[in-house]
């Protein structure tokens, strides 16, 4: 059996009346990354604060590498590196200063972090900026240089909470890659977005949130297939007619969801979908055939679309 | 892949508070020196010269209008009598830059506490080492000033140099209580509480003339103020008065440091383990 | 639609002025606070506790020295409030929020929005100072029927600091440290050396020269010459009120070019 690093079992936060997170079990293993889908709000940053023992729970369990948070904070945030939703660098020092300071904060000796330091540069492909001041840096140099940081004290989990919310797509592919180097060198991921393609990228099992719990756990493939067709067809009819439109496909299709400015249609072939509809003197303004995405699992799980 | 980080966090296990404090307060000292030494050198430099300014201004300028001031240990020149009282006020100054509006920054809008908390380190590191800060830049300040005037003629003594560890002590009191109370602020203009506070403190410690003008009643409010002790503390220590009254100024400090350390760990605490 | 490009592009820096008059209104209870209540803590402090000392001494000008104190805080008061409102607004309107750049992307130009800064900054200034010299009176420091023109000097001092202000806060692009640096480099030492708790000719003639080019003592000696026997020739008269309305001219004169450049390059 594989080593379980993370088991919670009914693991709650409530802030008052509110429940953030509601009574979710999981488990992840060594090597595995593993992801948190959700819209925002759905209680991912607030689980990962708890595992980050940043963040007492309400009730239920959780243990890290064996040991619980409440009891040895310091020591379970010793073995992780935690990249938080916004960056928190410090910016009133230079790039290889916040990796330096950033090790000293763990207590590590200053022969160590400075051995690392053109190790974790390269990594964040930010050598030429190390004399840098944090403050003149891109975003996505930013974002690179706080996972550097995390990996200062060698890790043996890293949190990244919405890794690339605000990046540009080629930022957001860069880091990628650096992520996927991580996990092949058997670095634990746990990350949280809100992003579908980020999570169908990026891990090997996911748990879908909402509302604080857990709507289904699998791998990403595993998901689409268990809660989705093949192939899906949208069709759009212009905002007036998606409406009444409804009805007369809904004959044709495995399922149908109808967004505010276009109609998804369910299939496991979607092209031969489109010609039924032609034939039966149907044209939509515009159309198009995709595969299945994480974005239609959720949709089917909560009514509702990921990014809203 | 047991890293170095996880086995310099067991060590501290079934130690003094284990949990919020990981013995490494120095780490968050080295930190701010880093930041010192490349950009807030020329601010942190400049704040020795507020005290220095008022005394040049002061002493000779409305010395020269007041003449001698006469004291228990004989008559004094009006600069001799105010430069104990500017240490004091300047030694509370900088403790209160660096523990309220500093502070505030850190904890808010740059979230640096947020990322120091992510690492091993306890809240009572940050504190601690945050305060550590403070007190080496009062001491600072209050060695170039106990030089200047001593310089200047203003002192009679080699008591004076007790000005020093006094402003230090002076400094704690308001740098741990200052710090627990920003902890509880929510918004930049809550912070003008300060303000509010610390101007009023200021012109009626009597740092500038004797408590005597004010009626009884009002002497008695000044003299439980956090400053007024202050300044009693600084000149009686300059002076090598030692009684029972200088032990009264000390004793008051010591509960401020004291209470204030005790709020601002716990209010860490909670802020970060929300 | 078009119709009020004409009236916006006349009468823009009062938009602007008003605007920030608004915003004001919102902090409006604590700014009459600190206006009626930081006047009277110097007054019973430094008037009243110093003064005891002077009085008992040989006092100063032969008049009491809360009086010899009075037009200084005045005028150091309406130097404080104008340059405040100063620079705040210039920092969130560059760097903090940008709303410049909003303003900019109306008809109102550049120019009108230093000028509307300034104009409102006035008006803060108008109503501290007012506030400040009731203050006095009720407090005995007014001896001459003349000592209401005392509000119109320390104003003039307000602008002229303001002006200065508005072009030296536009000028920063780094914020880092500037109040800090602001603080301790101009005004504590303005506030410290411009004869404000003493004649300024009892100082060594090299630090003299501080008070010469401080707008707080410019429109120190104009106020005490209004509010109590202080004698000045018509010569100095004019010298101080040229001083000081030469700096409005060129502090406006300079800022209105920095917001231009910074808004419309």
């Amino acid at each position: 059996m594989t080593e379980m690093l993370i088991q919670a079992r009914g693991l709650t936060k409530t802030y008052g009346d509110f429940v953030a997170v509601d009574g979710i079990d999981f488990d992840v293993a060594k090597g595995e990354s593993f992801g948190f889908l959700g819209p925002n709000g759905a209680g991912k940053s607030t689980t990962m604060r708890i595992i980050g023992a940043t963040s007492v729970r309400t009730s239920g369990t959780l243990t890290i590498l064996g040991k619980d948070p409440e009891v040895n904070g310091p020591q379970i945030r010793a073995h992780l590196g935690v990249v938080p939703q916004q960056d928190n660098l410090d910016n009133e020092l230079t790039v290889s200063e916040n990796i330096f300071i950033y090790g000293r904060y763990f207590g590590l000796s200053s022969s160590f972090i400075n051995k690392k330091i053109p190790e974790l540069l390269e990594f964040a492909q930010l050598e030429e900026k190390k004399d840098t001041k944090v403050e003149a840096l891109s975003g996505g140099m930013k974002r690179r240089l706080t996972i550097a940081r995390s990996l200062v004290s060698e890790p043996d989990i890293l949190m990244l909470d919405e890794p690339t919310t605000g990046l540009d797509p080629q930022a957001r592919h860069i880091l990628w890659d650096r992520l996927f180097r991580l996990k092949e060198q058997g670095v634990t991921l746990l990350i949280t977005t809100h992003y579908m393609d980020e999570a169908e990228q990026l891990c090997d099992r996911l748990i879908v949130m909402d509302r604080g719990k857990i709507m289904a756990e699998d791998s990403p493939a595993q998901l689409i297939k268990t809660y989705s067709t093949k192939e899906v067809l949208e069709v759009r009819f212009g905002s007036d007619r998606n409406q009444e439109m409804v009805e007369v496909l809904r004959p044709l299709a495995d399922r149908i969801e109808v967004l505010p400015d276009r109609i998804l249609l369910y299939a496991t072939d979607g092209e031969q979908l489109l010609e039924q509809i032609t034939a039966k003197g149907i044209h939509p303004n515009t159309s198009l055939v995709r595969r299945s995405s994480l974005e239609d699992v959720f949709l089917r799980l909560t009514g509702r679309s990921l990014v809203e | 892949m047991t890293s170095n980080a996880v086995a310099l966090s067991e060590r501290r296990l079934g130690k003094f508070g284990d949990k919020y404090f990981a013995g490494r307060p120095q780490q968050v000292l080295l930190r701010n020196w880093l930041s010192f030494k490349s950009s807030a050198w020329i601010a942190v430099v400049s704040g020795f010269l507020e005290p220095v300014l008022y005394l040049l201004s002061f002493g000779y300028g409305i010395g020269e209008l007041v003449g001698n001031i006469s004291t228990p240990g004989g008559d004094i020149s009006y600069a001799a009598y105010i430069a104990p009282g500017l240490l004091a006020t300047s030694a509370m100054n900088g403790a209160m830059l660096d523990s309220t509006w500093n502070v505030f920054f850190k904890l808010n809008e740059s979230r640096l506490y947020k990322a120091m908390l992510a690492t091993s380190l306890g809240p009572l590191d940050v504190a601690l080492g945050e305060i550590a800060w403070a007190l080496m830049r009062g001491g600072l300040y209050a060695t170039a000033f106990t030089i200047i005037i001593a310089g200047l003629g203003l002192v009679t003594s080699w008591w004076a140099i007790l000005a020093i560890p006094a402003a230090i002590i002076v400094a704690f009191g308001f740098a741990s209580f200052g710090m627990a109370i920003t902890s509880f602020m929510k918004s930049h203009h809550q912070m003008n509480f300060f303000e509010i506070f610390l101007l009023p403190m200021f012109l009626f410690s009597g740092a500038f003339y004797p408590l005597t003008v004010f009626p009884g009643w009002a002497q008695a409010i000044i003299k439980a103020l956090p400053l007024r002790q202050a300044i009693e503390l600084v000149t009686r220590a300059m002076n090598g008065e030692f009684g029972i009254n200088i032990l009264v100024n000390f004793t008051y400090f010591l509960v401020m440091i004291c209470v204030g350390l005790f709020f601002t760990t716990k209010r860490l605490n909670a802020l970060f383990m929300k | 639609m078009s119709t009020n490009i004409r009236k916006v592009s006349r009468f823009g820096s009062f938009h602007i002025a008003e605007a920030r008059i608004r915003n004001m209104a919102k902090w409006s209870g604590i700014i009459l606070f600190a206006a009626v209540v930081n006047p009277a803590l110097y007054l019973v402090s430094i008037g009243i506790g110093v003064g005891s000392l002077v009085d008992a001494n040989n006092g100063v000008n032969g008049v009491s020295y809360l009086t010899f104190l009075a037009p200084a805080l005045l005028a150091s008061a309406a130097i404080q409030g104008s340059s405040d409102e100063v620079i705040f607004p210039v920092m969130d309107g560059f760097k903090w929020n940008r709303t410049f750049f909003g303003m900019r992307s109306t008809p109102i130009t550049a120019r009108q929005i230093s000028l509307g800064v300034f104009l409102a900054a006035m008006f803060r200034t108008v109503v501290s100072v007012v506030i400040y010299w009731i203050v006095l009176y009720f407090f005995g420091a007014l001896e001459s029927g003349t000592a209401w023109l005392a509000m119109p000097a320390a104003l003039l001092a307000g602008a002229a600091m303001g002006a200065v202000m508005l072009a030296l806060a536009a000028k920063i692009e780094n914020e880092n440290f500037f109040f800090t640096l602001v603080g301790r480099f101009v005004m504590i030492p303005m506030f410290l050396f411009s004869g404000t708790f003493y004649p300024l000719t009892q100082m060594p003639i090299f630090l003299q020269f501080f008070g010469w080019i401080s707008p707080l003592w410019h429109a120190t000696e104009l106020g005490r010459y209004l509010t109590y026997d202080y004698p000045l020739s018509g010569l100095q008269l004019s010298i101080h009120i040229c001083v000081l309305a030469s700096m409005i001219v060129i502090g406006l004169f300079l800022s209105a070019r920095i917001f231009h450049k910074r808004l419309e390059k």
